[in-house]
């Protein structure tokens, strides 16, 4: 078991060297350069071309591969908080340590300062999302799947259909229709500030949740549901009935477990799409979070906060494939690790 | 007579859908005394499964029963949801098809157990695991504590099959329905759980209502025989009454397809019933088997047919039961199979296949050699039927791998018309080299890419080996092998679903003969099929082989069929030939004590005849770091001593090319009595 995950951690290291090389060099092919945007469109060519030599920007992309990994792993300081370039870049934690991602130039701060505090706000979003996502999903997909074809099973497939196909942008736009415009229950954008409109935190979230939730268990109720189904048919199912026992204790005690292994992967998955694939609804209620962050550091060419965003996102993705693996041995007795 | 346990009154099973009803069961009565144990034989499709579903009261949402079922006075067809929960939890248990498929896979197999006693009121959890502790012991497995802390996916087939019916007798059953309890398990298993079920009758006088397509295995087990075709009984006799008079033609044509351990393809051949049952959608009007039925006569067979009392207990449906014996003779289609030829065309010399097994990637490594051939010799001549017979794990599809290129060989030579092929695999064999062994593999259903029409795979090898040149050719090329295994040229563009699994089989054989190959492997092409249907298959093989002169290398593990096929017969046990010769001098003695067990577990149709009963202990061992001495000792009903254990037992060479590898000497070997012996005067005309 621990060389298992040993292993898997070995592979998360390469997984990450590998996606942040091809992030790198993936930006060789976007227009601009960052000096320029650093130094802002209306500084002079000859600081830009100061900067650009100053930070050896003409350097093969392999180097400045090595030397951004060098800063980020303390060997090397930041060539961007060099007080003599005179760009004002303060770390408080010093130009060189362990986990340094250098400065966003979007931002003006150190990306450290950036990422965590958004990554936090959008942790927090995921978190109430998958926590109402997982249960909801659950009951209902098993309440679905356990009688195919009852009215039951109709009702609950025709919705989780209907909450999958609606995009978020329309879903948010038309709860912002009902609750904010005539309604004026909830506040239409979650800035999570308490000065402004006086919404409390709370009320803030109320919205974003809501679409999150409505599109992303639409989906997971329908694997869920297929799974159950599936199992149902099955003949140890019937093994079960034939013994004689109630139908509440066949679907608890014989099925439910085995449809949890299917969807078991997929219900994981959906942590990194909360974690990294809300832009559109973070964008909608302008929320501070992660995906909206990703988005714009894209757009401005912030290579430093898109390195340090990529890296925690495939964090995230590996860490919630090896919970999804070790789950899996325990749901499935045939497939136990040894 | 006393009260009958369950008496099935004017039952009839509908299932309805969108498009229309079906009749499965149209009207069935039949009933069965207190210890008594009905057999209900029919191929599939004839509504045997659905009468059991309809008896436990669930035929699913689409199911509908018409009728009375009466158990114990009660009618279940009428129960309610808590009555129906009583019955099955304590009154009628049922044992399944596949074992591998009636366990939950994710619950230890106590905790499935348990839950049976666990039922019944005032039953606490200590007192049903003992009592399920102690059922598992009456089934005879091995260290019942440790087997009730596993998970089903870490027992043998044959022990989950054990652990099925020791759940079913936990409810304390006072009827045991069994859906093919035995069909898929390998013979020795499935003379064990015969052995089994027939112990537990005695012991716990429950009632059996025993459901199988092969009129073989009831012979066994059953007082009485329900024959059934189509949702109808059309015969109905005790066991002995049934053998030694069929009356229904379809009774007696069953019979015919079962093999025998006294004839083979020289003396007897198979009589399969034409075509295949019909759907439930067009049953035929008056007779449900008249269009099948040499004996049709129009105007009198689609007519309602009455059930007719012919003798004690006796029952049939059938117009002309009289005349049955004449338009269904028991002296059989003319015979002529095959003669080898001189000529060899392949040749095994010391042909071995070990796996080695590598430790783990850290760790030191862990030498393990797994042998999954050892120092195979044997030859077959033109026109030959090799057959390799063995349990599951014996090595036999190994070597077919080997001979088709799936695989390469350790050491040793397999020629092949000429040339040695035993290194080289398929894709570095020259294109006559791969045309020359083509390949029939046991499961219809996986080897037919659902995709695409049933004609594409044959004509694709038809290009492939360049047989044919152009579309038009290759159309009618395909349409001649449709003809040679007998398939409507209509079926040429149906989808693999649309057929049944003897139509499947059928365009496997014809895609394989589609490169008119010098030798053929056939992995247990019939062992999924009824037995009906692989009569028919066998027939079609003996006949292609008649007019092709192939070379056939037939894998099984039923020896009656063996029997009744091949020229000769190399008997496997874990990687090993155990004893090879002729057909005919390998089922009299002597043989090799696994020869000896292999036969005795083979179901006799027959309940005059007096087998004698061998059977092998414990399971198939490991074949990993195998003994040095000989490999059946662990299980040998005829041990010497610690010798078997330590030396490796010679070759022993008998008349003809008849080897057995056994300590034992010949003529020891020779002197053990047949497996069989019957009075010929008493034995049923078949």
């Amino acid at each position: 078991m621990i060389t298992f995950i040993g292993k898997r951690l070995l592979g998360l290291v390469g997984t990450l060297l590998i996606a942040s090389f091809l992030v790198f060099a993936v930006t060789e092919f976007s227009p601009g350069n960052v000096a320029r945007k650093t130094l802002g469109p209306f500084a002079a060519q000859e600081s830009v071309d100061l900067l650009y030599q100053k930070l050896h920007l003409n350097d093969s992309l392999p180097v400045r591969y090595v030397r951004w990994l060098g800063v980020l792993t303390g060997v090397i300081a930041d060539p961007l908080q060099d007080p003599a370039l005179k760009l004002d870049f303060k770390d408080p934690r010093g130009d060189r340590y362990f986990g340094n991602f250098g400065y966003s130039t979007l931002y003006k701060l150190p990306v450290n300062d950036v990422i965590w505090n958004r990554l936090g706000n959008t942790a927090l979003l995921a978190g109430i999302s998958f926590a109402l996502i997982v249960p909801l999903s659950l009951i209902f997909g098993v309440l679905a799947g356990m009688r195919e074809g009852s009215f039951l099973d109709r009702t609950i497939s025709v919705f989780g259909i209907v909450a999958t196909s609606i995009p978020e942008f329309a879903s948010g736009v038309f709860l912002v229709a009902i609750f904010v415009v005539a309604l004026r229950l909830l506040p239409g954008t979650s800035p999570l500030t308490t000065g402004g409109g006086g919404w409390s935190l709370a009320s803030q979230f109320v919205l974003p949740v809501a679409v999150l939730v409505l599109y992303d268990s639409g989906y997971v109720v329908r694997m869920v549901r297929g799974s159950t189904a599936e199992v149902m048919s099955k003949p140890y199912i019937r093994t079960a009935i034939l013994k004689g026992l109630s139908f509440k204790t066949v679907v608890w005690r014989h099925a439910v477990r085995n449809a949890m292994i299917a969807p078991f992967t997929v219900i994981l998955l959906q942590i990194n799409f909360l974690i990294s694939g809300v832009v559109v609804t973070e964008m909608v209620f302008a929320y501070p979070g992660f995906g909206r962050m990703l988005l714009e550091a894209s757009l401005f060419g912030d290579i430093a906060l898109i390195e340090a965003a990529t890296l925690v996102a495939l964090a995230v993705a590996t860490t919630t494939q090896l919970l999804s693996d070790l789950g899996y041995a325990l749901l499935n007795p045939q497939i136990r690790v040894g | 007579m006393t009260a009958p346990l369950i008496r099935v009154e004017n039952l009839k099973v509908e299932y309805r859908s969108s498009s229309g009803s079906v009749t499965a069961i149209p009207d069935l009565s039949f009933e069965v005394a207190p210890g008594e144990s009905l057999g209900i034989v029919g191929e599939s499709g004839c509504g045997k499964s659905t009468l059991l579903m309809a008896i436990m009261g669930h035929l699913g949402p689409s199911g509908a029963a018409t009728g009375r079922v009466l158990f114990d006075g009660k009618d279940i067809a009428k129960a309610s949801p808590a009555e129906l929960r009583a019955v099955r939890s304590g009154g009628i248990a049922m044992v399944y098809q596949d074992p591998n498929a009636a366990l939950n896979p994710t619950l230890k197999i106590g905790r499935q157990l348990v839950e049976v006693p666990m039922l019944r009121p005032g039953v606490p959890l200590a007192d049903a695991k003992r009592l399920a502790e102690g059922m598992l012991a009456n089934v005879h497995l091995p260290d019942a504590a440790s087997v009730m802390e596993r998970f089903p996916h870490q027992l043998s087939g044959g022990q989950k099959q054990r652990v099925v019916i020791a759940m079913a007798l936990l409810a304390n059953p006072r009827l045991l329905l069994l859906d093919e309890p035995t069909t898929g398990l390998d013979v020795t298993v499935e003379a064990a759980v015969l052995d089994l079920v027939d112990e537990l009758r005695q012991t716990y006088g429950t009632s059996l209502i025993y459901i199988t397509h092969n009129v073989g295995v009831v012979a066994q087990v059953c007082d009485r025989v329900g024959v059934m075709y189509l949702g109808d009984l059309v015969e109905e006799a005790p066991v002995e009454a049934l053998f030694a008079q069929p009356r229904h033609p379809y009774t007696r044509r069953l019979m015919a397809c079962v093999p025998r351990l006294d004839g083979d393809k020289h003396t007897t051949s198979f009589m399969p019933i034409p075509g295949q049952p019909s759907s439930l959608r067009d049953r035929p009007p008056g007779c449900p088997f008249s269009p099948r039925c040499v004996g049709f006569t129009p105007g009198l067979c689609n007519h309602t047919v009455p059930v007719e009392d012919i003798g004690p207990n006796h029952r049939v449906r059938c117009f002309r039961h009289r005349e049955s014996p004449l338009f269904e003779p028991a002296a059989q289609e003319i015979v002529a199979p095959a003669e080898p030829s001189a000529e060899l065309v392949l040749e095994a010399k010391g042909l071995s296949k070990i796996y080695r097994l590598g430790g783990s990637f850290f760790g030191a490594q862990r030498r393990a050699e797994l042998s999954a051939n050892e120092d195979l010799n044997f030859a077959a001549k033109k026109s030959e039927i090799v057959a390799i017979v063995g349990e599951s794990g014996s090595g036999k599809s190994t070597f077919a791998r080997i001979l088709a290129g799936l695989q390469d060989a350790t050491s040793g030579k397999l020629v092949v018309l000429g040339s040695d092929l035993a290194n080289t695999t398929a894709s570095e064999r020259t294109s006559e080299q791969l045309s020359a062994v083509q390949m029939v593999f046991q499961n219809p259903d996986a080897t037919l890419n659902p995709s695409h029409s049933a004609g594409f795979p044959i004509a694709r090898a038809l290009k492939k080996f360049k047989v044919t040149r152009g579309g038009k050719e290759t159309q009618s090329r395909v349409a001649e092998l449709f003809e040679m295994v007998r398939l409507a040229p209509s079926l040429m563009r149906v989808r693999p679903a649309r057929l049944s699994g003897g139509q499947k089989q059928r365009v496997a054989i014809a895609r394989a003969f589609a490169a008119a190959p010098d030798i053929l492997v056939a992995d247990e092409p019939v062992s999924a099929l009824d037995v009906s249907v692989q009569a028919a298959i066998v027939n079609l093989l003996l006949q292609i082989q008649k007019t092709k002169g192939t070379t056939i290398v037939f894998i099984s593990h039923d020896l009656a069929l063996v029997r009744h096929l091949a020229d000769q017969v190399i008997v496997m046990y874990l990687g090993k030939v155990m004893e090879s010769g002729p057909v005919s001098s390998l089922f009299a003695p002597p043989f090799h004590p696994y020869t000896e067990a292999l036969l005795s577990a083979v179901p006799v149709p027959d309940p005059t005849a007096e087998q004698r009963h061998v059977r092998l202990s414990g399971e198939t061992p490991s074949p990993i770091n195998v003994p040095k001495g000989c490999r059946f000792a662990s299980r040998c009903p005829r041990k010497v001593g610690t010798i078997c254990d330590e030396v490796p037992p010679p070759e022993r060479k008998g008349e003809a090319g008849h080897m057995i590898l056994c300590h034992i000497p010949l003529d020891e070997l020779a002197a053990i009595a047949p497996i069989l012996q019957h009075k010929p005067s008493e034995r049923a005309p078949a």
